[in-house]
């Protein structure tokens, strides 16, 4: 069978039922193969809207997410999107043309070392060179991907490889000596977190993507209400609890609620469990809860003790470890400590003035009122922490941002992955201006494929984040972030694509242009001409402690 | 603090630049670093010697074991027989042979070539003792030095597999 057939089929046997990519010379036997196969492909106009579509499918759906490039500078297009994936432990295997093997490192056409290249943000990565490990590397890259902590891993697939003949063999299980994950969290150590917190008198829990990766979100609600003991998550975190949850405080860290934030720091007990301690999160590591004991879960050992000090590590699996902790846990009111919490609650709530025109966290408001059951995606920046302030999270898997690697271009692209693996659910990339200009000949995919995501671009043509952070530390020398570009329409761009475009200017319109976008059966971008100087509050400066907040009177 | 950490990885290709990328991108230090096959052709030993405090240590380990292509990894600087080989192109002229040849002597070290005016001499040993002839030669004019880095064997019966 020639390699390419060879590697379609063992997609197939993978049940991959989507792959997102773009051809070239070096992949064209795999995409010949691809012609014949059920497998659906997605053909997006830039590699790395292709390698976002395949991660927001991933971490949507909680399976492999698979994209295609050619050699060259099809796979160094990839990179943006494999560096995402890997900050934000996402599985996608990405499988790339090369030159053939008598060309490699010869300068030939085309020719780039991407598995060089990328070695440093994947998971792991592998050039094939005989035909004859061919089918064994396929098995192998998704046995890696999605297992353990997941993250990306790329095969290169020199073009004479594909071409080869080899026997379809496919493996059923791989053994790779050097890759051991540990799931069950150490008995001892389990019992001795339970001692620790029924001690505790202010503990609060810290969670991050890995309980949503891991599918531990119930479990965590119920050690959370078992103790009880508020819940406070990273970005990526959103959805280990419902938001709405009583015990949910949202989200800590830069731009994170008051309430959460001074929660964290004067606890005595971070329950935190598969979150890494991000500088975001953490604020000033110094001077991080200075009071509390860290008990620490987290699937990945080298995550331990790496940003912040642990008194209690579990290595092992957030789901297992955690069904294994509350069978520890007697139920034990901490009265003065909740109501410490509620006070701050209702002293510090989130806000902004609503009065004068359309204001960025209002729109966020409506999405959320009239579709809270929708997936949100979002860019970078503001647009991305307005959207985690103010859109309540229901479950997991329903916000899908990145978080680690905060690339802006991610959220539209990665919204048509997942639009494509849910094709009867709303949609929604929350987009800033600048973000959605980065990624935005993803309409061509998306009205090509009729792959009907809205776009809701809070737009108010600026590099909004960092003109807030020129504003607030930089004497308002507003250096390169205002992209104001005489009479640019998101809305005729999006007509010219062939999506449907709109563009609203006042308060009153919000509610009934999302309706209109959500009941339109086509791609929209609706182009909200916001406040062009709101910003986000409250907000931790970059190396302040976490209760350092600035805020504006409201 | 200086420690010797000891990796049996894949013998493949690529493993080297992984691990030498590893150690560059996380702010790691290495001091010396030796690879060779071992008594299974598909399997190598990497000695590693870097230094840090024991967080760096700790996480240097847990890094490495985070490759795939790293099997185990092992820190054995306390209680192991250490060894570095050297090579060292010497200057001599009829007058300092007889006094180079005694101290290759003294310190257990081979001549293994002669010009007519100058030595390579081979010295195992640890590294201390290594340094030492080193600069006991460099009166003389050192013309080259090899070194292989140290490779290093925890005492006793345990094996590092």
């Amino acid at each position: 069978m020639r390699g390419a057939d060879a590697i379609v089929k063992a997609l197939e046997k993978e049940g991959v039922k989507h792959i997102f990519g773009i051809p070239g010379g070096a992949i064209i036997e795999v995409y010949d193969a691809l012609f014949d196969s059920g497998i659906r492909h997605i053909l997006t106009r830039h590699e790395q809207a292709a390698v976002h579509a395949a991660d927001g499918y991933a971490r949507a759906t909680g399976k492999v997410g698979v994209a295609f490039a050619t050699s060259g500078p099809g796979a160094t297009n990839t990179v943006t999107g494999i560096a995402t994936a890997y900050m934000d432990s996402s599985p996608v295997v990405v499988l790339t043309g090369q030159v053939p093997t008598s060309l490699v490192g010869n300068d030939a056409f085309q020719e780039a070392d991407i598995s060089g290249i990328t070695m440093p943000i994947t998971k792991h990565n592998y050039l094939v060179t005989d035909p004859k490990d061919l089918l064994r590397t396929i098995k192998e890259a998704f046995q890696i991907a999605p297992s353990g902590r997941p993250g990306p891993v790329l095969i290169d697939l020199p073009k004479d490889v594909t071409i080869a003949d080899v026997e379809f063999n496919y493996p059923e299980k791989v053994e790779l000596p050097g890759y051991k994950p540990k799931y069950h969290g150490h008995p001892r150590q389990i019992k001795r977190a339970g001692e620790m917190i029924m001690k505790a008198e202010r503990p609060v829990i810290l969670a991050g993507g890995g309980v949503v990766i891991s599918n531990a979100s119930q479990e965590l609600t119920k050690l959370a209400e078992t103790i009880p003991a508020y819940v406070i998550t990273s970005l990526m975190g959103k959805g280990a609890i419902p938001e709405t949850h009583p015990l949910s405080l949202g989200f800590a860290g830069m731009h994170g609620a008051k309430y959460a934030n001074y929660a964290l720091q004067e606890s005595d007990l971070i329950i935190a469990v598969g979150i890494r301690f991000s500088d975001r999160t953490t604020g000033r590591v110094s001077d991080f809860a200075p009071d509390a004991k860290i008990i620490h879960i987290d699937i990945d050992p080298a995550e331990i003790g790496k940003n912040v000090n642990v008194d209690l590590p579990i290595v092992g699996d957030a789901k297992l470890v955690l069904k294994e902790l509350i069978k520890h846990i007697k139920y034990r009111k901490r009265k003065e400590w909740e109501e410490k919490i509620e006070k701050w609650r209702k002293m510090y709530p989130l806000k902004y003035r609503k009065d004068g025109g359309l204001k960025p966290q209002y729109i966020i408001e409506k999405i959320w009122e009239l579709f809270p059951d929708a997936i949100i995606t979002t860019e970078v920046g503001q647009n991305q922490m307005w959207a985690a302030q103010y859109f309540k999270v229901r479950r997991p898997r329903q916000f899908i941002t990145s978080g680690g690697l905060g690339t802006m271009g991610f959220g539209f692209p990665a919204s048509v992955g997942i639009k494509t693996a849910f094709p009867d659910k709303v949609v929604i990339d929350i987009a800033g201006d600048g973000s959605f200009l980065m990624n935005i000949q993803e309409l061509a995919t998306c009205v090509d494929f009729g792959v009907d995501v809205k776009v809701f671009v809070l737009n108010n043509m600026f590099l909004g984040m960092v003109r807030q952070w020129q504003e607030l530390f930089y004497d308002e020398r507003y250096s390169a972030t205002c992209l104001k570009c005489k009479d640019m329409s998101f809305e005729k761009i999006a007509e010219g694509f062939g999506a449907v475009g709109m563009t609203v200017e006042k308060p009153s319109e919000v509610e009934d242009a999302l309706k209109e976008a959500i009941e339109i059966d086509a791609p929209v971008v609706i182009d909200f001409r916001v406040e062009r100087l709101e910003n986000v509050y409250p907000m931790v400066p970059a190396g302040g402690a976490l209760h350092e907040m600035i805020d504006k009177e409201v | 603090m200086r420690h010797t950490i000891a990796a049996l990885v894949e013998n493949k290709p690529g493993v080297l630049a992984r691990v030498a990328g590893l150690f560059r991108r996380r702010g790691f230090n290495i001091e010396s670093l030796a690879v060779g096959i071992t008594e299974k052709e598909t399997i190598s030993r990497m000695t590693i010697v870097v230094a840090g405090d024991d967080r760096t240590i700790e996480q240097v380990t847990k890094q490495l074991n985070k490759l795939i292509d790293v099997i185990k990894v092992s820190d054995i600087s306390s209680n192991a027989v250490e060894r570095e080989l050297a090579l060292i192109k010497v200057s001599t002229t009829m007058q300092n042979r007889g006094e180079i040849i005694e101290i290759a002597n003294i310190f257990r070290a081979r001549i293994v070539d002669v010009a007519r005016d100058s030595f390579i001499i081979e010295i195992t040993g640890d590294e201390e003792k290594v340094n030492a002839f080193i600069n006991l030669m460099r009166q003389y004019g050192i013309k080259e030095v090899a070194r292989t880095g140290k490779i290093a064997m925890q005492r006793g019966n345990k094996a590092l597999e």
